[in-house]
């Protein structure tokens, strides 16, 4: 095991802010349009971050005119850009998969305070 | 040139490709492996190599019989050897060693392996029969069902679908991409599964 996390090393990103579930992301992501590459943004709720070394992802969920809608990240893919954290959420849960039946007032994730 | 290798599988992972995919790869430690003998037309009717997978710990104890072998080469004895073919114009000798770097990117090989072993098996998880209703009084749940017909032909055909030894078998997995060589540390990137558990042997050959 110990040899696959040495090969996959380099393909581990550095610069991740640490971020958990509950947390509101900024995603950028890179976008391949035949020649031309542009970066778009995805802008919503952590709502769950599943470990595993290269193959680590984390799953956005944001409300898009009116509907849900969930993206799921390798983290450590080019492909994401950048990660921006937009604020800070406090949960009791490491997946807020309760989140999805959930609308409105009662979708509210209260503002963790840095301090911790 | 010797068209292949001796490896022993690491373990599954992924890494990413230039377009940011994530490729599924299995790492394989192919190498090094030392010629341990050539066999020729002349002697023994087809052409090929016999390899020996030099591993980090020595082979100890080997019989006499295998020691005397090892020594006709003047190598040490390896825990594994197999034949692997070879080009028209190879003219390895014994102790010769073959790498990795036999292998570039994005070429095609056949992986030679041998699979998990599963027990004796029924023909659902063997051969992957459907099997009947769990609930509702059906009264067949994983049972084969016919196996042929009754007066006309009174026996059962060659090759019937049947429950029994399932996997530990010797597999082979053609067309398999090699995404990357570490030539440093000998390792071969293959791309998606191949045969066997981590740490079993397999044999990389060239298409």
């Amino acid at each position: 095991m110990d040899l696959i996390r040495e090969v996959t090393q380099q393909y581990l990103k550095t610069d991740i802010p640490d971020f958990r579930p509950g947390d509101s992301l900024k995603v950028h992501v890179r976008l391949k349009e035949g020649e031309k590459e542009r970066i778009q943004i995805f802008e919503g709720l952590v709502v769950a971050r599943k470990h595993g070394g290269v193959s680590e992802t984390f799953t956005v969920r944001k409300i898009s005119s009116g509907i849900g809608v969930e993206r799921t990240f390798p983290l450590n893919s080019p492909s994401v850009a950048k990660v921006e954290v937009t604020r800070r959420g406090r949960v009791r849960r490491a997946k807020l998969y309760y989140i999805r039946g959930l609308r409105g007032k009662a979708a509210r994730i209260r503002e963790r305070s840095q301090v911790r | 040139m010797v068209r292949g290798i001796l490896g022993k599988k690491v373990g599954m992972t992924q890494i990413f490709d230039d377009d940011g995919r994530a490729v599924p790869v299995t790492v394989v430690e192919a190498g090094p492996c030392i010629v341990v003998q050539r066999k020729s037309t002349k002697r023994d009717g087809y052409e090929a190599v016999q390899l020996g997978l030099v591993e980090s710990t020595p082979r100890r104890n080997a019989p006499k019989p295998i020691r005397g072998h090892f020594a006709a080469a003047g190598v040490p004895p390896t825990r594994l050897t197999a034949e692997v073919p070879v080009d028209a114009d190879d003219e390895s000798k014994p102790g010769d060693s073959v790498l990795a770097d036999i292998f570039g990117a994005d070429e095609k090989v056949h992986v030679i392996g041998r699979s998990k072993g599963k027990g004796f098996q029924g023909v659902i998880k063997r051969h992957g029969f459907g099997g009947g209703r769990a609930t509702h009084g059906s009264m067949f749940h994983r049972a084969p069902g016919s196996i042929g017909r009754s007066a006309w032909p009174s026996r059962v055909f060659p090759g019937q679908k049947m429950p029994g030894q399932h996997g530990n078998a010797t597999i082979t997995v053609k067309n398999v991409t090699v995404v990357k060589v570490d030539t440093d540390r000998n390792l071969l990137f293959l791309k998606g599964g191949v045969p066997g558990a981590r740490n079993s042997y397999i044999r990389i050959v060239k298409v």
